[in-house]
């Protein structure tokens, strides 16, 4: 089991002509996601990668039976695809594309309440089922096949967390990139609600980073309901205040959204933070040892 | 993105949002200029810098005649101003704006900002008007009024009022008030605002509802479609060195250590400078070379970090996903050839492409420090500056 996506997940890939859409459409292809077509305004009839590319996602839904999307269409007209993925019914859009206009995402969010559609991103790395499925830009090789959660606001991050985990002989369910904008779909809890249903998920790394409050609220909502370990660490610990940090979200305002408080209501809720990003595996690995759960998390 | 209040104030009359009547001036002579075409008996002469807490630093006087101008405008112009905002080194002030002055009866506070938690534009308000909106958040939250934005139909006049009428704006003015955050509001989406501040909003004592003060931000993501916005852009409020990076789509922070660091992606890039501390060491900046970057990218990068005279060393620690490891590694490799590297390099490979990054390194001429980890690097690096 996994969340999100699997084996059987058929894909289409929005903005399939651009380059970068190119290069990772054959990396995905390579790692053998189902990627059943993509869609390029004007271009329909098209064929790239061996993928058939048609005018509209609802053109590519109606040939392939695609479920899930994924977006490389530029940010002056992300918002538009994303709208586009919601329209045609798909069960999951996963939008890559970052630098979108905030209040674009506004609208966006206000759109998809009540709609069937699972957003995840955007500005975000994607998903990832080890050996099954990757949808996004993340490097295969580092993930094997396991039973620890990772979710994360930060892609670079996850990367690293994942690659600790695969070295240390722990591998993953499914590697979950939520994004680093401040207004986003899938958020923290919706990813550790799926894990917790998960009967292969074990164990859950949260990765988070300054601003915003919704490791916080994560936070909260592991204590009240979460029945597996979660160990987490956060971003920024050093940043200056009313900077931004690279992600839109990631800027402490008003005195709100330090790495501090983060990490305090992390702890008070029984989530142990990594001191730094280099030891997320060792502080996983110790709380899987204290919970007697570490021989059933190894997997090579 | 920032811009100085008398701009916040030009782009917010154009919307119909009563703000006074002002001028800006880069000189004592046309201070006094524009004093004598407001022809108003008093005067306010305001510092233009963009940091908040300009009163309390001595950068906001209100003159009373034509000399009183004179004399604080060229106290103002030219001085640098420290205040909670500006950081220790403060900000010199070379622009005023000087306005009329007006016979304040009330003061208040209305924000409009994006709430995170909700994905919402909020409107906030508040009866304690000139202080930080913080500070009344932690000692009276009660007195702070909120009301969410449909993005579909907008602000409603039934929101406005309520608004107006919970933070005791007199009944009589309820209807300017209304029409004041309406506008507000429009601006705010029109222009792609991050932040739309008026504190204070005053009442005054000739029945007026008016912006006295105007911070407004933008969204950075947005400026492609702001143009006139852009414009506005003070590139002398800004570190020579992000404004650099700015032009190649780098995202560059300057920080007071000396350790250069060159990162993919942000939350790694922070992560970098939080384990340089970790080892007693001290970043010189925060730079995320994004996944875009081309090679030519990574060379300006290069030249940016070794640009800042603090620099003893640099750390490049690179986990490719969209950004491939040979990329970084060819852009590292020309930067060093163009601008003749003097200080250590420590370089962390992985991720996309990685063996392709490790071979192009290895076999340039370059001196070249390789790291197994982020701990390793930023270890080596700490104790290479030392």
């Amino acid at each position: 089991m996994s969340v999100f996506i699997n084996k059987d997940t058929k894909v289409i890939v929005q903005g399939i002509t651009g380059s970068t859409a190119l290069f990772h459409t054959k990396q995905m292809l390579e790692y053998g996601t189902q990627i059943v077509g993509g869609t390029s305004p004007g271009k329909g009839g098209m064929e790239v990668e061996g993928v058939p590319v048609f005018n509209t996602v609802k053109d590519a839904v109606e040939a392939t039976g695609a479920v899930a999307s994924v977006i490389y269409v530029p940010a002056p007209f992300a918002a538009d695809a994303i709208i586009e993925a919601v329209d045609a019914d798909l069960d999951l859009a996963i939008c890559i594309t970052e630098h979108i206009p905030v209040l674009d995402m506004v609208k966006v969010k206000r759109y998809m309440e009540g709609k069937k559609t699972r957003l995840v991103g955007p500005n975000c790395p994607g998903v990832i089922t080890p050996d099954e499925c990757k949808i996004g830009i993340m490097p295969g090789y580092i993930h094997t096949k396991g039973h620890v959660g990772v979710v994360s606001r930060s892609g670079t991050l996850t990367y690293e967390a994942v690659h600790q985990l695969t070295t240390a002989g722990l591998g993953q369910t499914t590697a979950v990139g939520i994004g680093g904008d401040p207004v986003n779909g899938t958020n923290f809890i919706d990813v550790l609600k799926a894990f917790n249903e998960d009967p292969e998920t074990y164990a859950v790394i949260m990765i988070g980073e300054i601003g915003g409050t919704a490791e916080e609220e994560a936070a909260e909502w592991v204590k009240a309901n979460m029945t597996k370990p979660v160990v987490g660490f956060i971003g920024g610990r050093t940043a200056p205040a009313g900077k931004r940090m690279g992600h839109a979200g990631a800027i402490i305002s008003g005195g709100k959204g330090t790495a501090d408080e983060k990490i305090r209501v992390m702890n008070e809720c029984g989530i142990k933070v990594a001191d730094t990003p280099s030891v997320m595996g060792e502080t996983l690995i110790g709380v899987l040892k204290e919970q007697g759960l570490y021989e059933k998390c190894k997997t090579h | 993105m920032n811009i100085h209040e008398y701009q916040g104030k030009e782009i917010l009359r154009q919307y119909g949002v009563a703000v006074p009547n002002g001028k800006v001036a880069f000189t004592v002579e046309e201070a006094v200029e524009a004093a004598k075409e407001l022809g108003t008996q008093v005067c306010v002469v305001k510092a233009q810098i963009h940091a908040g807490g300009r009163g309390k630093a001595g950068g906001v006087k209100v003159a009373k005649n034509l000399e009183e101008v004179r004399t604080y405008a060229s106290e103002i112009l030219g001085k640098t101003l420290v205040t909670h905002q500006t950081g220790p080194e403060g900000k010199e002030v070379k622009r005023l704006l000087i306005e009329e002055g007006c016979d304040i009866k009330k003061e208040y506070y209305v924000g409009l900002v994006l709430d995170r938690a909700t994905s919402k534009v909020v409107l906030m308000a508040s009866e304690e008007g000139g202080t930080e909106i913080e500070e009344v958040a932690e000692k009276s939250p009660e007195k702070i009024f909120k009301e969410e934005i449909d993005p579909v139909i907008g602000l409603q006049p039934f929101q406005a009022r309520r608004i107006a009428f919970n933070i005791n704006i007199p009944k009589e003015l309820i209807n300017q008030a209304v029409k004041f955050m309406t506008a507000l509001y429009t601006a705010y989406i029109e222009k792609d605002c991050s932040i739309a501040e008026i504190n204070p909003l005053v009442v005054t004592g000739d029945g007026k509802v008016m912006a006295l003060d105007a911070k407004l931000n933008f969204d950075s993501n947005a400026l492609y479609r702001q143009k006139e916005v852009l414009a506005y852009r003070d590139l002398e409020e800004e570190d020579a060195k992000e404004i650099e990076a700015s032009k190649y789509d780098l995202s560059y922070v300057s920080l007071d250590g000396n350790i250069g660091c060159m990162v993919n992606g942000a939350g790694l890039a922070m992560s970098t400078m939080d384990i340089i501390k970790h080892y007693s060491g001290d970043p010189a900046n925060f730079l995320d070379v994004g996944g875009g970057a081309t090679a030519e990218k990574v060379t300006e990068a290069f030249k940016i970090i070794l640009s800042d005279p603090n620099v003893k060393g640099i750390f490049v620690n690179i986990f490719g996903g969209i950004m491939k490891c040979d990329v970084i590694a060819e852009g590292v490799v020309e930067a060093a050839k163009q601008v003749g590297l003097s200080v250590p390099l420590v370089v962390r490979l992985e991720g996309t492409n990685v063996d392709l990054g490790k071979k192009i390194l290895a076999e340039s001429s370059i001196d070249i420090i390789a790291a197994e980890s982020m701990a390793d690097g930023a270890q080596k690096i700490v104790s290479l500056v030392k």
